[in-house]
């Protein structure tokens, strides 16, 4: 056994903190290319192909920024609610109540011009997903039922609800048997920012919800509240903060931020509700999230980064025939590593050092 | 007499701070030595050493004759060496025998040698004067019969040098009274003891000899029957101390009175409220003994809006308040200081700017109504705090957990009584603090009195409760005694009282 023991460090040098996540994200590439050498193929080469597939041309770069746009949003949403400690684990059932709201509102209900239309179908999405978290919130604040538990599973809750509606009454007669929703109205659709591509105005908005949250943390009394709160609950509560309050007032806008995600997929990519609209992004929102340690200006970064693995595995996976599940491992392992790394950056290790016995 | 453990030379630094610097003295067999020092002068990092949790960077410690291998925890036990610890250690849901037993089983034994066990722990409760039935379950033990068993449990492992970190904290005068004749009665029986404490009156009266440790130094060893008080006490600080005198104030107009209020208890570890009358008037210290545990923490807490009562009333300048809620007393004028600052207080991991300007910020002031957070005058909303209490940090910036405990407490207590309070509570404000900070904080308490507003005090040092006081009352199992003048009050009889004598069930 090693003899070794974490040391708090004293000095963290800029360079460090720089570097560390760098480091930590290159550190995984070279532990999943273990896995890629067990599949047969050169790892240098597969990735290559996958920085190729993620950035290589204009359609690539379009179709990994396309796919950030929901991980902003639901990064946004998990970093928002885990600063104040409220663990919502539940975007991707917001996710999908704000693409039931442009279901429902979106398709022939109402009908504005664009430049009011979609606003509208950003606001009731996001209300969808907020007022979903509403009662979970309360019952946490009140009757201190796990938000983890009550989140976690109305996303089953909220999948089922879409596949009944999906196979049932919301079916579009003009899909040919396909379980999809009926399509959003013109007005409502989100227009492309790049011609010819399926990066859409979703993206835009993304970021400049990024930018809101980031001024509302760091420079408003909201953001000194939430802060407050998820550090030290008690004593704000002492010091006259309204805790509940701001809680909930998290919640919704955690909800809401998932909710948007939902818009941007209906309304955006896809044009109309799907079962598969979300392959988890409201999972991968927390890993985005922890990657850029719950800094709303970092969500950005990250949300395109682990986008860019994700569409990059795809075109890896097909030159070099390797499964696209290596795009997981990678997320998976580069989430720890960076982890690791955030709190090797506070501790050192020293080896030989005795134990402590406590 | 015989030298029993000599520490020799202990040197310890973490980083910069030089925790223990070149400390040595000798313990003689017999002998009962006090070890005084304020927080941080390195008693706990000397004591970590000796159990062998840290590695001294230079110098070394012999038992009998023998050197004591460095760094190796359970050393120290094993040659007999035990400490009982402030906080206890104790198996609530088992027996006392039980507990006494279960620290020496290794965790594969199925039986437990009951029989042999209970004959030694009687023989040694004989020999030491220790009574304890051995069935009790410890939850129903007080918690002077808890700490009885601490110290069977370190007699039981044959220990002959008994360490005792801050022993009275939780005891009323009497059962101190008491722990210290038993300390006597060990010493008499062969046992040597070291008593770990920042009570001078209770060192001078029990310990034969005593060393004094400041900023990690040796700064003072004498024999006790030849010690002065305000020697020791400046010894312990590096400086004299100026106390605040309590000057003459007569009572104004009742600011808060409550009626016959009876509440749930607001946790586990105190009593609820019952039937409790209180009249708080202006320029007026009320203070509050009794052991802790026994509803203080029910009453601070409800006096402050963060309990509301099952019945009684509550009277703020003569209305009647009906909604219990932080935030309205807040608004009210009551400020609260809570007993554990570390939890409800500070905000450890934000600045002391933001930790200054927190009670501000939830009164939405200090931003524009945007709700975007005006910076600069936060900053000088923090600048004129730290100032006016004279709160000692490095920068604003830096988190307040870099905080020394009483400037902590100046910094909480301050961000109230810019507010102006009509009324402060203020639970165990000086616990846990130094000398010069105890001095500062009781001088900001008796500032609030003198600019005419009233304070209700809870502490369970009993010595400042009367030195601050003006009328003072005593809780016991949530019920509260009437009020007497605290000048000339005799604390036999405050300490009878705190044990239960005069109250009804």
């Amino acid at each position: 056994m090693i003899d070794f023991r974490l040391e708090q460090r004293e000095h963290v040098s800029p360079w460090l903190v720089f570097f560390a996540p760098i480091g930590a994200v290159i550190f995984s590439l070279m532990i999943a290319s273990i896995l890629i050498i067990l599949a047969g193929v050169n790892p240098i080469e597969s990735y290559i192909k996958l920085f190729v597939g993620a950035f290589g041309s204009k359609n690539a770069i379009a179709e990994t920024l396309a796919r950030a746009t929901p991980l902003i949003l639901t990064g946004l949403a998990a970093a928002i609610a885990f600063r104040a400690k409220f663990w919502n684990i539940g975007a991707e059932g917001q996710l999908y109540a704000g693409a039931l709201a442009v279901t429902f509102f979106g398709t022939g209900l109402i009908q504005l011009p664009s430049f009011l239309m979609i606003p509208f179908l950003f606001l009731v999405g996001a209300l969808a997903g907020g007022l979903l978290l509403l009662p979970l919130v309360l019952l946490r604040n009140y009757y201190k039922v796990d938000e983890v538990v009550t989140t976690l599973l109305t996303n089953f809750i909220i999948v089922l609800l879409v596949g009944y509606l999906l196979e049932g009454p919301w079916k579009d007669p003009m899909s040919l048997g396909w379980p999809q929703g009926a399509s959003v109205i013109d007005e409502g659709v989100l227009p492309q920012i790049i011609p010819r591509t399926r990066l859409h105005l979703g993206f835009i908005i993304s970021i400049f919800t990024a930018l809101i949250i980031w001024l509302i943390l760091s420079r408003t009394i909201l953001g000194f509240k939430i802060k407050a709160v998820g550090i030290n609950p008690s004593a704000s509560h002492h010091a006259g903060i309204p805790v509940i309050k701001t809680i909930i007032i998290v919640a919704l806008l955690s909800g809401g931020m998932a909710g948007m995600a939902g818009v941007t997929e209906t309304a955006g990519l896809k044009g109309y509700l799907t079962l598969d609209l979300s392959p988890g992004f409201g999972y991968a929102g927390i890993a985005v999230a922890m990657l850029a340690g719950l800094n709303p200006i970092g969500i950005i970064f990250s949300g395109i980064f682990l986008a860019s693995i994700y569409v990059g595995a795809d075109a890896m996976s097909r030159a070099m025939n390797v499964p696209t599940y290596l795009a997981d491992v990678i997320v998976a392992l580069t989430v720890l590593s960076v982890l690791i790394s955030i709190i090797m950056l506070q501790f050192k290790i020293v080896l030989g050092g005795q134990k402590r016995d406590i | 007499m015989l030298a029993l453990l000599e520490i020799k030379d202990i040197s310890k630094r973490f980083g910069n701070l030089v925790a223990n610097d070149k400390i040595s003295f000798t313990q003689m067999q017999g002998e009962v030595l006090a070890i005084l020092g304020e927080n941080g002068a390195g008693k706990t990092t000397l004591m970590n050493i000796l159990f062998g949790h840290y590695k001294p960077d230079s110098g070394e410690i012999v038992f009998r004759g023998s050197k004591l291998p460095a760094g190796k925890p359970g050393n120290a036990i094993e040659v007999g060496i035990g400490m009982v610890h402030q906080h206890f250690t104790l198996a609530e849901n088992l027996t006392v025998l039980e507990n006494i037993i279960i620290g020496e089983q290794s965790l594969l034994s199925f039986s437990l040698p009951q029989k042999s066990a209970r004959k030694k722990l009687q023989d040694l409760s004989d020999r030491f004067g220790l009574p304890i039935n051995p069935d009790t379950i410890v939850a129903n033990l007080s918690v002077s019969e808890k700490q009885r068993l601490e110290i069977l449990k370190t007699l039981y492992r044959d220990c002959t040098l008994l360490i005792l970190d801050e022993p009275t904290a939780a005891l009323t005068p009497q059962e101190t009274d008491s722990l210290f004749s038993t300390i006597k009665n060990m010493v008499k029986n062969g046992l040597s003891v070291i008593l770990i404490s920042h009570k001078l009156n209770e060192i001078l009266a029990v310990s034969d000899r005593i060393v004094v440790l400041r900023h990690g130094k040796l700064v003072g060893e004498v024999v006790t029957s030849k010690a002065n008080r305000t020697e020791i006490a400046e010894m312990i600080v590096g400086g004299t101390v100026n106390y605040p005198k309590k000057e003459k104030s007569s009572p104004g107009k009742e600011v808060m009175r409550l009626e016959n209020i009876s509440c749930n208890p607001i946790n586990e570890s105190t009593k609820g409220l019952n039937g409790v009358d209180i009249s708080l008037f202006e320029g007026q210290i009320l203070g509050i003994a009794g052991v802790t545990g026994n509803g203080q923490t029910s009453l601070a807490k409800m006096m402050s809006g963060h309990l509301k009562p099952k019945n009684g009333e509550l009277f703020f300048d003569k209305k009647r308040i009906e909604v219990f809620n932080p935030k309205k007393f807040m608004e009210l004028g009551v400020a609260y200081i809570p007993e554990d600052r570390n939890i409800d207080g500070l905000v450890a991991d934000m600045s002391v700017w933001e930790n200054a300007v927190i009670t501000e910020i939830s009164d939405e002031k200090l931003g524009n109504t945007l709700g975007f957070l005006n910076n600069s005058s936060c900053n000088d909303a923090a600048q004129i705090l730290c100032e006016t209490y004279d709160v000692r940090t490095q920068t604003l910036q830096q988190p307040a957990r870099l905080l020394s405990g009483g400037n902590v407490q100046k910094l909480l207590l301050g961000r109230w009584l810019i507010r102006q309070p009509k009324v402060l509570i203020a639970c165990q404000p000086t616990r846990g603090l130094d000398e010069g900070a105890i001095a500062s904080i009781q001088k900001l308490i008796l500032d609030v009195r003198k600019k005419g507003n009233a304070v209700l005090l809870i502490t369970e040092d009993l010595d400042e409760l009367l030195k601050l006081s003006d009328t003072v009352s005593v809780i016991y199992n949530g019920k509260l005694s009437n009020s007497f003048s605290a000048e000339g009050l005799d604390r036999a009889r405050v300490g009878l009282m705190m044990a239960g004598e005069g109250f009804y069930d």
